[in-house]
């Protein structure tokens, strides 16, 4: 499904501030595999996410997804596969553009041609049947701009955006973390559900390590840019928070210095 | 005084064509397009020269696509070449100087005298009387209204209107921006040459400084606009311009009537006034948060 053999990330190379932010990372995903990412900040998380979905290009390695070699493939067209949540609610809509509008975009991502075609009656039925099952009474509120919802409302509409047409691959890149806890478990809900529905093959990077053990069928751990630790199935469905730590600590040869990573329950 | 609201109307709605563009280019992509004011030339030129070459419908497309070139021009530096947006228009506006001197035949002033023109030949119809050419400078400019507001309500529209209001989205929905940045400022510039083009076969004449200035009225007009009709949908935005320009020609028309500010002037006057509009937001944070000082030392004062 989505594979990374050897990519390598280096940012403001040859100066002071030199990062490594990918140091030769292997990663394989099966389709329909559902994987949670944890490590401390700077591990290379984000780094990932990025080379996945082409904000950059990698400096060495090679991408594929689903038998196709993307890693030269600019990101507009890769956005095709790949849908992508952000921690930061306001990044996927538009703010001055309608909730219609803003769907009907997300909905031609796929679709090829019909340039001058319009919202159709039947995108609109379409639509408003997709909004009714977030819940959030935003049916009825179609024609008014996005800028007008609550970041919970627009994380929900996102993540809605994303998956109108179930792409190949989904990213969650902490897409819950700005938003107060009883949206964020809305949210998580309803994300959890359209993944189930779609069988959607998903990275999600969380900061919780219940949540990471708990979502999906496997956890990835990563530090200085490669993985540390990757678990899944049986060894995976046993674990505690605690083992999870103890096993980062013999992977990456020290302890996990990440305050929110160990304090978040 | 008809005469006035006459003149004022006409030259409103033509005008409004530029305002339309700008609508297009700096309120929904965002970006101060400067290469405004050679593109209203360059439509000046190619109409006012087409239709001494005895082709005044012609002049329309050959116009509109001229004026799409010049946008081009400036998208291609901007997006493939890593000019910043300003200098851009800046650059294709500058060079824009030559293309329309050679459009006018090497010489600074074309002008057409017993050439037919659109409006010669919309007179001999009959329709709207002696107000002709409001009638028809009306129906381009409404026309074109209709098209923009058509054509941003397509996906293609939509995608033009999401580059400018979230870059990230526009990416993450497979739309290249290089893509939409380029087509809305190549329609944007088609208007302008548009409006060039109305004018130039309207008083029969092309001057090569014709553009001067043509940017900062059209975001007059735009924001005048705006001020009176309000912003929001498209529909909204369109309406907005054209009453802003026929608004700013009344002022116009008044002021060169009644001499209250001296007609040399008027420039730096519209140029104040968009200056002011556009700072708007920052003076009243500004103002706001004086308020909150002085407030503040006030309580702490009276303890």
């Amino acid at each position: 499904m989505l594979t990374l053999e050897h990519v390598s990330k280096t940012f403001n190379p040859g100066t002071v501030n030199e990062k490594k932010a990918l140091d030769g990372l292997d990663l394989h995903l099966e389709k329909g595999e559902f994987v949670t990412i944890v490590g401390s900040n700077g591990a290379g998380k984000s780094t990932l996410f990025n080379a996945v979905a082409g904000s950059f290009y990698v400096d060495e390695g090679y991408i594929s997804l689903g038998g196709r070699d993307i890693t030269f493939l600019p990101e507009y067209k890769r956005s095709r596969s790949i849908g992508r949540l952000f921690q930061d609610p306001l990044r996927g809509t538009a703010p001055h553009m309608t909730i219609e509008e803003n769907l009907a975009l997300a909905y031609q991502r796929t679709a090829k041609g019909a340039a001058f075609s319009r919202i159709s009656r039947k995108d609109k039925e379409f639509f408003r049947e997709k909004l009714s099952l977030l819940g959030m009474g935003l049916e009825d509120r179609m024609r008014q701009p996005v800028g007008l919802l609550s970041g919970g409302q627009r994380q929900a509409l996102t993540l809605l955006m994303a998956t109108l047409e179930p792409p190949e691959l989904l990213l969650l890149d902490e897409h819950t973390a700005a938003l107060d806890p009883a949206t964020a478990e809305k949210v998580l809900e309803l994300t959890r559900a359209v993944i189930d529905e779609n069988k959607i093959t998903c990275l999600m990077v969380t900061h919780n390590m219940h949540q990471a053990l708990e979502l999906g069928n496997r956890t990835l751990m990563m530090a200085d840019g490669s993985v540390v630790l990757d678990v899944a199935g049986e060894e995976r469905a046993g674990m505690t928070v605690e083992d999870l730590l103890e096993r980062f600590r013999a992977g990456a040869g020290r302890e996990l210095d990440n305050d929110r990573i160990l304090l978040s329950e | 005084m008809l005469f006035i609201v006459q003149t004022a109307l006409e030259l409103g709605v033509m005008y409004a064509l530029v305002s339309m563009a700008l609508y297009l280019s700096y309120r929904i992509l965002d970006i101060a397009d400067l290469t405004t004011d050679g593109t209203f030339v360059l439509g000046l030129a190619v109409s006012v020269s087409m239709a001494a070459a005895g082709h005044p419908i012609l002049a329309f497309p050959a116009a509109m696509a001229a004026g799409a070139g010049a946008g081009f021009v400036t998208a291609f530096l901007q997006t493939r070449l890593g000019v910043p947006s300003i200098l851009a228009g800046i650059i294709t506006n500058t060079g824009l100087y030559t293309i329309n001197l050679m459009a006018m035949g090497w010489s600074s002033n074309v002008s057409l005298l017993r050439q037919e023109t659109v409006f010669t030949m919309f007179r001999t119809t009959g329709i709207g009387g002696s107000w002709y050419e409001l009638v028809l400078a009306g129906a381009i400019t409404v026309l074109a209204g209709v098209l923009l507001i058509w054509f941003l309500g397509t996906k293609t529209g939509l995608s033009i209107r999401a580059t400018g209001d979230n870059r990230d989205m526009v990416k993450a929905s497979s739309i290249n921006p290089t893509f939409t940045i380029t087509l809305g400022l190549c329609i944007a510039n088609a208007l302008t040459a548009l409006s060039g083009a109305v004018v130039g076969q309207m008083q029969k004449t092309a001057d090569i400084n014709g553009g001067t200035g043509i940017v900062v009225i059209g975001l007059a007009c735009l924001i005048i606009g705006e001020t009176v009709v309000g912003r929001g949908a498209v529909w909204r935005g369109v309406l907005a311009v054209i009453v802003g320009s026929i608004i700013y020609r009344f002022i116009y028309a008044v002021v060169l009537r009644t001499g209250i500010v001296p007609i040399d002037c008027l420039k730096l006057v519209t140029a104040v006034i968009v200056a002011l509009a556009i700072a708007m937001p920052s003076l009243k944070k500004y103002f706001a948060f004086q308020k909150r000082k002085m407030a503040a030392s006030r309580r702490k004062g009276g303890q």
